[in-house]
C-alpha cells in the first residue's frame, strides 16, 4: 500500500526519504519556493515554502514526509506571510524590475506576482552593493542577490568547482567568489558552468544575452511560476 | 608571518576543524586576519579560502582590517547600561582618543562595543585582547590609558582589573552537596550504566539551557544510534545577556561538570568530548586545562578510566557569536565553520559533530547529572514541581542589592527571589534574557518553572527608574546584531524590527506604526529558522502586551510619517546644486 500525507485535504502519496516538497511536486502540488531546486541538496533558507505540518510551522523543502502528516499549504494565512517574506527580499536588496534584464525570467519577480504582491510594504534598506563585471562572460550584480546559495551548490555539486560562497553575518550577508583578488575573472568559472545559469534572480547573468529573448516572450510572461515549476518537474521525470 | 602560520597549522595538526582556534591565535598576534594570512592558511588546512573568509566575517572577534595592539571591547548588555556604560564609553573615547569602532592613529588601541560579556554582576565590563575586564570606572580607565600609552604587556597590568568574583549568594540542592571527584562515575559503574540512565530518567532532569528537553531521553536516543562513533559536547557558550551561572560553575565546580560529561560518555559510548567555551571566558581556559590534567592524573579522564572507559575532553573556544549557543550552530562552529543552525531533522543525537551522533547539553545539566548519579533520581525529583523537577541555578543582576548566583527549587515565586536579592521599588523583571519574557510588578506571584516562567538562568531586575522602551530597544538591537542571516524572516526581519522600534522610540512613529510593529513581530516569530529568530520579537511582544499605552503614547497625532528622513534624502541634491538655503530643505511632515 502506498504511504500518503494530506495536503490541504487531499491525499498525496510519498516514498520514504522524500521531503514534503518532493512529494507535493511529484503529485502536481505547487509550494512556493526560491532557494529550493529539485536537483540540489535542500537549503531551507528563503522560507517561502513554509507550511504547517500538524499545526507546526516547517520548511517543505527540508522536512521529511511521514505517515500521518496533515499539511496546510495553499491557505490565505500562509500565502499572506509568504508575500511578506517576498517583500522582505525585495526591500533588502535593490530590485528594479523594469530595468533588469532578467525581468520575465526572474523567479523572485514571478513568485511575487504569484503571491499577488502589489507593493514593497516595508521600508527599503537602500543597501550599497557593488557589481563585479570583471569576468569576460559572466556578470555579478550583488544588488539582486538573495543568498539562496544555488550558485554555491551548483558550483560544488554539478561543476565540481568551488567558485561561490556566502559570507558575512546577519544583514551584512554577501556573496563572495573564490579568488585571491576577490574578482570573478580570477576564478575558474566559465560561462557554461551550471553555477552561471542557476541564479533565480538577476544576480548572476551571462553577458551579451540579456535581450536575445524579447520582453513579452519570456518564461513568466504568459505562465505563472507554479505552472512552470510543475511542468519542469514533469519533464525531468519523463526526460 | 609565513613561519608563524606554518607552525600554527602544524601545532593544530592541519585540522580544519580547529579553524577558530587557529584564527584566534592569528588575531591575537597580528590584531587582524589579513588576506595574506588566509592565502597561507587555506592550503595548509586543505580548505577553500572562501571558508576562512566566511568564518572571519562571521565571528565578532575576528577582523579583516587591523585593530589596535590593545583591542578594547566594552560590553553592551542592558545591565552594563544600567551601571553607567553610556557615560563611561564617552569617557573612554575622550581619554583614549579613539572613536567607537575605530583604531587610534598610532595603532596602539582600538575600541568597540561587544554583546554581553557575562559579567553583569560586576560591570560595566569589557574585554582587552579577549581577557575579561570587570568593574570599569573612570579611575580604572585612567589607569588603563596610562598602561596602553606605556605599552605595558597585559601580564603586567594590575590583577584586580581582571578579577572575576563568583558572587555565590544562595546555595541549594546542588551547590550544597558537592560530589567527591570520581564518585559519580564510580557509583554509576557499580550500579550499572543502564540503571544509572534509569536514575537520570527518574530524576526528571530537563536541559538547563532553557529548552528543557528531557536529558535521559536525549542520552537514550544517542546511545541507540547504529553509528558507534559518538560525541559529548558541553555547551558553555553562555551568551544570553544577563546569564553568568556557567561562568561560576566552570570557575569553581568544573570537576563535577566534567564528571557529568564523562558519565554521559560512558552511557552513550563516546570517546571524545568537547567543552565549547564562549570566547568571552578566555580567562577560564588555563584553570580548566589544569582541572582536565588533574582528572587525567586521578585516572578519571583519558585512557582506561576506572578500568572501564576511554574518554577525553578538549576545550574549544568560540569567537563572539551568540547564535553558537544553538546546538547545531555550535556543532558547525566546532567543525570550523560559521555558526549557522542546521536544518532539523536530523537532530544532533543522530547526526551531530562530523555527522556522528552527538549529545549537546548545557554546563548545568552535566553538573546536575553527576550529582544524580551519586544521590539517585528520587533525591533530585523530591524537589521542585510536578513538571519541573529539581532546582535551577540563576544569575541575578540589575537593580538589586546582592547580584550573583542563587539556586532555587523549581516552583519558587518571583517575590521570594526578589526579597532574597534585595530588590525594591520594582518596575519588572526580565526572565530568561532578551529571548525570554518581561513580567511586570503585578506578576511576582508567578513561579520559576518550565510550565510558568522558564529560564536558562538569566534574571534581570529593573526598578522604577528604568524605561521599558530602553529595555526593548537594547534587546531588539542585540538580536539584529546577532542574527546569523541564514533565513529571510530573521535576517531581514530583525533589522526591520530594529528600524521600526527606533522609529517609534525616537518619536517619529505615527498612527498604524505600532500595529505594523506587532505584525512584523509575529512574522519573525512564526517563520524564523531557529530559536534566535523565533524569540527575537519577545522583547517587543512581551512589553507591548503589558504596556500598550506606553507604545501608543510615543506616536504622533498625524496619520502617516515616512520611515526615512526626507531632509537628509535631499543632501546629495543640495551638494550638487551647491545650495543650502531654506528652499533647499524639507520638513519631515506638514503638520505637527
Amino acid at each position: 500500500m502506498t504511504k500518503t500525507i494530506t495536503i490541504d485535504g487531499n491525499a498525496i502519496p510519498f516514498e520514504d526519504g522524500q521531503t514534503i516538497m518532493e512529494a507535493a511536486t511529484a503529485a502536481g502540488v505547487y509550494i512556493p519556493h526560491l532557494c529550493h531546486h529539485p536537483e540540489y541538496t535542500p537549503h531551507g533558507s528563503c522560507k517561502l515554502c513554509t507550511i504547517k505540518v500538524n499545526g507546526r510551522v516547517c520548511s517543505a523543502c527540508t522536512f521529511p514526509a511521514a505517515e500521518g502528516q496533515d499539511v496546510l499549504n495553499n491557505t490565505k494565512d500562509l500565502n499572506d506571510d509568504r508575500q511578506k517574506i517576498t517583500q522582505m527580499l525585495f526591500v533588502e536588496g535593490n530590485h528594479f524590475c523594469p530595468s533588469c534584464e532578467k525581468t520575465g525570467n526572474c523567479q523572485l519577480q514571478a513568485v511575487a506576482y504569484h503571491l499577488n504582491m502589489l507593493d514593497n510594504h516595508f521600508p527599503h534598506f537602500y543597501a550599497h552593493r557593488n557589481m563585479d563585471a570583471s569576468h569576460p562572460d559572466v556578470l555579478i550584480d550583488h544588488n539582486r542577490c538573495i543568498f539562496c546559495t544555488l550558485c554555491v551548490r551548483a558550483s560544488q555539486q554539478k561543476d565540481g568547482k568551488d567558485v561561490f560562497a556566502i559570507s558575512g553575518r546577519g544583514i551584512n550577508k554577501h556573496l563572495i567568489v573564490n579568488a585571491q583578488s576577490g574578482q570573478l575573472k580570477d576564478t575558474n568559472l566559465i560561462a557554461t558552468d551550471q553555477a552561471a545559469h542557476i541564479c533565480p534572480t538577476g544576480a548572476i547573468l551571462i553577458k551579451r544575452t540579456g535581450y536575445t529573448v524579447p520582453i513579452g516572450e519570456r518564461i513568466y510572461d504568459h505562465k505563472q511560476i507554479n505552472e512552470v515549476a510543475l511542468a519542469a518537474e514533469k519533464e525531468n521525470d519523463h526526460g | 608571518m609565513q613561519q608563524f602560520i606554518q607552525n600554527l597549522a602544524a601545532k593544530h595538526q592541519y585540522q580544519a576543524t580547529h579553524l577558530l582556534e587557529i584564527l584566534r591565535e592569528i588575531q591575537a598576534r597580528y590584531h587582524h586576519i589579513s588576506a595574506d594570512a588566509i592565502e597561507l592558511l587555506a592550503p595548509l588546512l586543505k580548505i577553500q579560502r572562501t571558508q576562512i573568509i566566511s568564518v572571519v566575517e562571521f565571528y565578532s572577534f575576528f577582523t579583516d582590517s587591523p585593530r589596535g595592539q590593545y583591542e578594547l571591547l566594552i560590553s553592551d548588555s542592558i545591565t552594563d547600561h544600567m551601571l553607567g556604560k553610556k557615560n563611561l564609553m564617552e569617557y573612554i573615547v575622550g581619554k583614549l582618543k579613539v572613536s567607537v569602532g575605530g583604531v587610534r592613529g598610532d595603532g596602539l588601541v582600538s575600541l568597540d562595543n561587544t554583546s554581553c560579556s557575562g559579567m553583569c554582576d560586576q560591570g560595566p565590563a569589557g574585554l582587552v585582547n579577549g581577557y575579561a575586564l570587570t568593574r570599569l570606572d573612570e579611575p580604572r580607565i585612567d589607569a588603563i590609558a596610562e598602561l596602553i600609552d606605556q605599552q605595558i604587556p597585559l601580564a603586567d597590568w594590575p590583577a584586580e582589573f581582571f578579577q572575576v568574583d563568583d558572587n555565590i549568594q544562595k546555595l541549594g540542592l546542588l551547590l550544597n552537596k558537592q560530589i567527591v571527584h570520581g564518585e559519580g562515575l564510580k557509583t554509576a559503574l557499580a550500579r550499572g550504566l543502564k540503571a544509572t540512565l534509569q536514575e537520570i530518567d527518574q530524576s526528571g532532569l530537563r536541559g538547563r539551557g532553557g529548552a528543557g528537553f528531557k536529558t535521559a531521553m536525549k542520552w537514550q536516543f544517542c546511545s541507540e544510534e547504529a553509528e558507534t562513533e559518538r560525541y559529548v559536547v558541553c555547551n558553555a557558550d553562555e551568551g544570553e545577556p544577563g546569564t553568568f551561572k556557567d561562568r561560576v560553575l566552570l570557575n569553581s565546580y568544573a570537576h563535577q561538570v566534567f564528571e557529568g560529561m564523562t558519565l554521559c560518555a560512558a552511557i552513550i559510548g563516546a570517546k571524545q568530548g568537547f567543552l565549547y567555551l564562549r570566547g568571552e571566558y578566555l580567562h577560564l581556559v588555563d584553570k580548566l586545562q589544569s582541572v582536565l590534567d588533574e582528572r587525567r592524573q586521578f585516572g578519571l579522564l583519558g585512557n582506561n578510566i576506572l578500568d572501564r572507559l576511554d574518554f577525553d575532553i578538549e576545550i574549544r573556544l568560540g569567537a563572539g557569536a551568540y547564535i553558537c549557543g544553538e546546538e547545531s550552530a555550535l556543532i558547525e562552529s566546532l567543525e570550523g565553520k560559521a555558526g549557522i543552525p542546521r536544518n532539523r531533522p536530523p537532530y544532533p543525537v543522530s547526526q551531530g559533530y562530523l555527522g556522528k551522533p552527538t549529545v549537546v547539553n548545557n554546563v548545568e545539566t552535566f553538573y546536575a547529572a553527576a550529582a544524580i548519579a551519586v544521590n539517585g533520581g528520587d533525591w533530585f525529583a523530591s524537589v521542585g514541581t510536578q513538571k519541573s523537577k529539581g532546582s535551577k541555578i540563576l544569575s541575578i543582576c540589575g537593580d538589586c542589592a546582592r547580584p550573583g548566583i542563587y539556586e532555587y527549587p523549581f516552583g519558587t515565586t518571583m517575590q521570594e527571589i526578589l526579597t532574597d536579592c534585595g530588590a525594591e521599588d520594582l518596575l519588572g523583571l526580565q526572565i530568561g534574557g532578551p529571548s525570554g519574557t518581561f513580567i511586570s510588578n503585578q506578576e511576582f506571584d508567578r513561579k520559576l518553572a518550565f510550565e510558568d516562567l522558564a529560564t536558562g538562568g538569566s534574571f534581570i531586575v529593573f526598578n522604577n527608574s528604568r524605561s521599558i522602551l530602553d529595555i526593548a530597544h537594547n534587546f531588539t538591537h542585540f538580536f539584529a546584531h546577532e542574527s546569523c542571516g541564514f533565513c529571510t524572516p530573521c535576517r531581514v526581519g530583525t533589522s526591520l524590527l530594529r528600524q521600526q522600534l527606533d522609529k517609534i522610540v525616537d518619536g517619529h512613529g505615527s498612527a498604524g506604526d505600532v500595529v505594523a510593529l506587532e505584525e512584523l513581530c509575529q512574522l519573525v516569530k512564526t517563520h524564523s529558522h531557529c530559536g534566535l529568530g523565533q524569540t527575537a520579537a519577545n522583547p517587543v511582544l512581551t512589553t507591548l502586551e503589558r504596556y500598550p499605552e506606553l507604545y501608543q503614547s510615543q506616536l504622533k497625532l498625524i496619520s502617516y510619517e515616512p520611515g526615512f528622513d526626507l531632509d537628509a534624502a535631499l543632501e546629495t541634491a543640495r551638494r550638487m546644486a551647491n545650495r543650502d538655503d531654506a528652499g533647499a530643505h524639507l520638513a519631515q511632515t506638514d503638520v505637527e
